[in-house]
């Protein structure tokens, strides 16, 4: 089958002028190729570069060399040189990003949250809502907070927000970090469904995940990115 | 997604401008698309200011284009365009939102006139429908309807501002400029106005060009971020790309002086 994602020889280096220009190597020489309904797991201590490679791959983070193909439609992107309009068009269709941390907007309720990425795609309110609150039940988040903003929800709340958010939507390449650091055994379980049951229906997943149960439970293959030590 | 949305709505060709041997800024280039919203950040002095001026009309470049796409489909050079075209734009298809709600408001009539007014000159006659549109953009921007044959003399600067955006949006326009439309307002004040814009923008499909020195109101309202320093543009993409992995030393320092909340 196809590839959804194609990485090759993607290297990464911060220079920070402010401290005189120090060069800091972050990945290099990534490669990676990932199928649909594919989970892989980046493993690899802290400060390896995993968050970073997500962060590539989404855009976030500019890539120094190499490429970085993504299925968008029937075309592959490379996301390192495309126009940020591309960028765009790409998140709002082909690729999903679940970061631990719920950036939180002021005032928009949990529901809207939730259903907003959908709505980009021209579901219709109404519509977008009801599978959003489908969702947050799943997830076990009351329906008493739906209507308010999770700025001011626990950490874990926040968390599954985030991740009804992110695994609302079908888009064919999703990136997780870190998506159960705060959830509980019970709610780890239902995001680790969530996981198989989106790679069931053709999803490509790449995870950072430190729970050895969830990381055994959802990977296919697990990808050390010391392999891409850049070279201090 | 049709031809027309492939086409740029506005482009800005080595736009520059000098006050006399004073840079105001050089050699600037940009598009935005439909539905895009593009942030100009920079300190005071960077160009900002001018340029936007620049980009609507307001200002004549000391060299360099501006080109719009108008409704008929067709790309103009803004400068060819005759004065009834230009007040149309101005009227209809354009909004400018002032950091100062007075300069954007007839400060001594009442609200819904003021939001009125913009209709009249695209010529609706009927007054119950002028004023039900405008107690409907009240409505949106959250002012409450009781408050429609007051001045905005009697609002808060929240308030004016809140009636602005309505004044603006009004006439449904295609493209929104906006000078620090949160500045000089309370914090909370500024949650809730940036909250409303966001919404306004996505529902309408909006394109508009943002000047703002805060990059926590580029964060939640752009797509894409310009930094000016000098009158110049120094870097420019997409924001997240801008503020998470800035890569020029002015930008760099700009994201690194922020102090997180």
């Amino acid at each position: 089958m196809t590839a959804i994602l194609e990485i090759s020889g993607a290297s990464k280096t911060f220079t920070m002028h402010l401290q005189g220009g120090m060069k800091l190597p972050v990945v290099a020489s990534v490669e990676l190729t990932v199928s649909p309904g594919e989970c892989v797991v980046l493993g690899g201590p802290s400060g390896a570069g995993k968050s970073s490679i997500l962060k590539m791959i989404f855009g976030s983070y500019r890539c120094d060399q190499g490429q970085i193909l993504l299925r968008h439609h029937d075309a592959m992107v490379d996301v390192a040189r495309a126009q940020p309009r591309q960028v765009i068009a790409l998140r709002r269709h082909s690729i999903g990003y679940v970061t631990q941390f719920l950036r939180a907007v002021p005032r928009v309720a949990a529901l809207d949250v939730v259903a907003e990425p959908l709505m980009m795609v021209g579901v219709a309110r109404a519509d977008a809502r009801v599978k959003a609150g489908a969702m947050l039940s799943r997830l076990n988040v009351a329906e008493r907070l739906w209507k308010l903003p999770p700025s001011t929800f626990s950490g874990g709340e926040q968390q599954r927000v985030n991740i009804a958010r992110g695994f609302l939507a079908e888009l064919p390449l999703l990136l997780l970090d870190e998506p159960t650091a705060s959830l509980d055994a019970a709610n780890r379980k239902i995001v680790v469904e969530l996981i198989r049951e989106k790679t069931l229906r053709g999803t490509a997943i790449v995870a950072i995940v430190h729970d050895d149960d969830v990381r055994a439970a959802i990977a296919h293959r697990i990808i050390d990115v010391t392999g891409f030590a850049a070279a201090a | 997604m049709t031809a027309a949305d492939d086409q740029p709505l506005l482009v800005a060709e080595g736009l520059s401008k000098w006050y006399g041997r004073q840079l105001g800024c050089r050699a600037v280039s940009l598009d935005l698309y439909q539905g895009e919203v593009l942030a100009i950040v920079g300190e005071s002095g960077s160009g900002k200011s001018t340029l936007l001026q620049l980009l609507s009309s307001q200002l004549e470049p000391s060299a360099g284009r501006v080109l719009y796409r108008m409704r008929d489909g067709v790309t103009r050079d803004l400068a060819q365009l005759g004065e009834a075209e230009r007040r149309f734009l101005f009227r209809t298809d354009w909004g400018y939102v002032h950091q100062e709600p007075i300069r954007g408001l007839r400060m001594t009539v009442s609200a819904g006139a003021n939001v009125g007014e913009r209709l009249m000159a695209v010529g609706q006659r009927h007054y119950g429908n002028i004023r039900d549109t405008a107690t409907d953009w009240l409505d949106r921007v959250e002012i409450d309807r009781s408050r429609i044959d007051d001045a905005p003399t009697t609002y808060s600067g929240g308030m004016r501002q809140r009636l602005q955006i309505a004044r603006n949006l009004v006439t449904e326009p295609r493209l929104v400029f906006m000078d620090e439309p949160t500045g000089g307002l309370d914090v909370s004040v500024q949650a809730r106005l940036l909250d409303l814009l966001r919404g306004l923008v996505a529902d309408l499909g909006l394109a508009a060009i943002v000047v703002t020195h805060d990059l926590a109101v580029a964060r939640l309202l752009s797509h894409r971020i310009m930094v000016m320093k000098d009158g110049e543009t120094i870097e420019s993409g997409l924001t997240d790309q801008v503020l998470d992995d800035p890569r020029e030393p002015y930008t760099q320092l700009l994201v690194s002086s922020i102090l997180p909340p």
